[in-house]
């Protein structure tokens, strides 16, 4: 450690440190008081502000919206947790056979990460547009009656899985990749001397020792979906019928379009509480769950 | 018998990963191509997959409807700015947590670490409401406040810096330099990889930024690419010409970005796989 020159030390770590305890203090510390504080009262920006205590809280929760929101989340999660594990492990593990050209396919599946949500979310629906739109004319190719995507409530949620599977697949698929290729290739040898077929060397080698990085990949993934935004906002706006709202477009409704700040606060509590928990659930099942290298 | 093998393995191999290359790209290519087309080609049966006819109708009209290259440059202008801001206060605050030792470091350090669980969606209508209070809606400078503060690249740098050698540190130290000339001439030079992936994912995350410039600008001087392609989306729902012109030109960027600096993007998402 720098010992020297103690002179100046209390002032340059003042100095040094000052930019980011702005930042801390203003906004993130002061918000998240500022935060529980409004959720308490029926604040709205115009009219004087009353304390309501946890009725905001008890009213979220008596409404039947908020379990309708819920499941939606819950409907996502469903949806999407199974089809980008395997979309992205698959991309992983095609792409980590030493062939030519692999460099190349690993930018392409970048393309859609680079992309905002914004102009992806505009391609998408357009994408998925029922007469118009490509997806329903490769369907109708190969015989099939698309749906009305976005138009319908049964498919609109899956439209926005279907999006969300081609934005992340590239992200995931580069995480799985760095923890395919982390593998030491002894084990794979020793399986070979021992006559593994490739399906026992994926269930037996591949599968535990990449838990830790899949964990990881599901844990996100719960927590990202719980902060859906932008493609909800662009494609449906929480349509049709409601099916595809979701909590942070809830918020951001309540907040900027009907000025309930106390309501939409203690929204955002709510979905901190849930963020919160999925956390803990991570620190504490991680050790136990995960099989760790050496 | 092994060769056939494994050239079997390769012609699997390439035929599944170009059928997932068609649904990672055909959307871009429908994209383009949407772009290209006259207002009347976007609703005609069978759907057109090239244009029939290539206009640039759809970029002119663009510009026309909405002051689309002021979107832009407000874009770059707040992504750099605010990019400047966050790595500078990020290192600033990782040479201190990683070099210089006072007490009660490891709690502050610590409690930059906890923010990292707090959503940004529990901040944004408080902040909101800060900046209301500051008369600071619609403005750069109110959009860019919160930029002061970036923990992730805090940790990232800290890591950085505190595996380099004491001993440079120290020689400069006894040859007089202050901090200030050690941070700007000597660690900053050193952890120049790690600053760069900091800068570039910092950089694209301002970029493709949406709620928080959609809540704070609100006149149209003064949007983002993604607030205002967003609010075209309103305005010409079916439009989808210019919405994907629109969506093209907002892409753009990140693809010359991510061309130059491809290796320190994928450094980065390997941290946070870890993390």
């Amino acid at each position: 450690m720098v010992t020297l020159n103690k002179k100046r030390k209390s002032l340059d770590i003042i100095i040094f440190l000052l930019p980011s305890l702005f930042g801390l203090i203003v906004f993130q510390m002061l918000p998240f008081g500022y935060s529980f504080f409004l959720s308490l009262t029926d604040w709205d920006v115009l009219s004087k502000i009353n304390f309501l205590g946890l009725d905001n809280y008890i009213n979220i929760l008596k409404s039947s919206e908020f379990w309708k929101v819920l499941g939606n989340t819950l409907y996502y999660i469903v949806l999407y947790i199974p089809l980008i594990l395997i979309v992205s492990l698959g991309l992983a593990s095609l792409l980590n056979f030493k062939v030519p050209g692999r460099k190349v396919f690993r930018v392409i599946f970048y393309i859609p990460v680079l992309t905002s949500w914004v102009a992806a979310a505009l391609l998408w629906r357009w994408l998925l547009s029922p007469c118009y739109g490509p997806i329903n004319e490769i369907l109708q190719f190969f015989g099939l009656n698309g749906p009305s995507w976005l138009y319908d409530k049964h498919w609109a949620m899956p439209g926005i899985v279907f999006a969300s599977i081609w934005k992340d697949m590239g992200y995931f698929g580069l995480i799985f990749l760095s923890a395919l290729q982390s593998i030491d290739k002894t084990y794979y040898e020793a399986a070979k001397i021992d006559g593994a077929s490739a399906f026992q060397n994926f269930f037996n080698i591949t599968l535990p020792l990449i838990s830790p990085t899949m964990f990881f990949v599901i844990i996100i993934s719960i927590i990202n979906s719980f902060q859906l935004f932008p493609q909800v906002m662009i494609m449906t706006q929480g349509g049709p019928y409601g099916s595809t709202q979701v909590m942070v477009e809830r918020i951001y409704t309540y907040a900027f379009d009907y000025y309930k700040m106390g309501y939409a606060t203690a929204f955002s509590w709510i979905l901190f509480v849930f963020i919160f928990v999925v956390t803990i659930i991570q620190l504490k099942l991680q050790k136990k769950w995960v099989h760790y290298e050496g | 018998m092994r060769d056939r093998k494994f050239i079997n393995r390769r012609v699997i191999f390439y035929i599944v990963v170009i059928l997932l290359a068609i649904f990672a790209l055909l959307p871009f290519f429908w994209m383009l191509s949407t772009s290209l087309k006259e207002t009347k080609a976007l609703t005609t049966i069978p759907i057109q997959w090239l244009p029939e006819k290539a206009s640039f109708d759809a970029y002119l009209k663009l510009f026309e409807v909405f002051p689309f290259g002021r979107a832009v440059f407000n874009s770059l202008f707040i992504s750099i700015i605010g990019t400047f801001i966050s790595v500078l206060s990020a290192s600033m605050a990782a040479f201190v947590f990683g070099k210089i030792e006072f007490r009660g470091r490891e709690v502050l350090f610590g409690f930059f670490l906890a923010t990292m669980m707090i959503p940004g969606n529990l901040l944004m209508i408080p902040n909101y409401l800060i900046l209301r209070s500051l008369n600071l809606l619609d403005s750069y400078t109110g959009v860019l406040l919160p930029s002061f503060f970036n923990a992730f690249g805090t940790f990232l740098l800290r890591q950085n810096i505190k595996s380099l050698p004491d001993s440079y540190l120290e020689a400069a130290f006894m040859d007089g330099a202050s901090r200030m000339k050690v941070f700007f001439k000597i660690i900053l030079p050193l952890i120049k990889p790690a600053l760069t992936t900091v800068t570039v994912l910092t950089f694209m995350g301002n970029w493709n930024s949406y709620l928080w410039p959609l809540i704070v600008l609100t006149s149209k001087e003064k949007m983002t690419l993604t607030v205002g392609l967003s609010l075209l989306n309103g305005q010409h729902m079916s439009d989808y010409n210019m919405l994907m012109a629109g969506a093209i030109i907002s892409i753009i960027p990140m693809i010359i970005v991510y061309a130059f600096s491809q290796k320190h993007i994928e450094v980065g998402f390997n941290v946070g796989g870890l993390k």
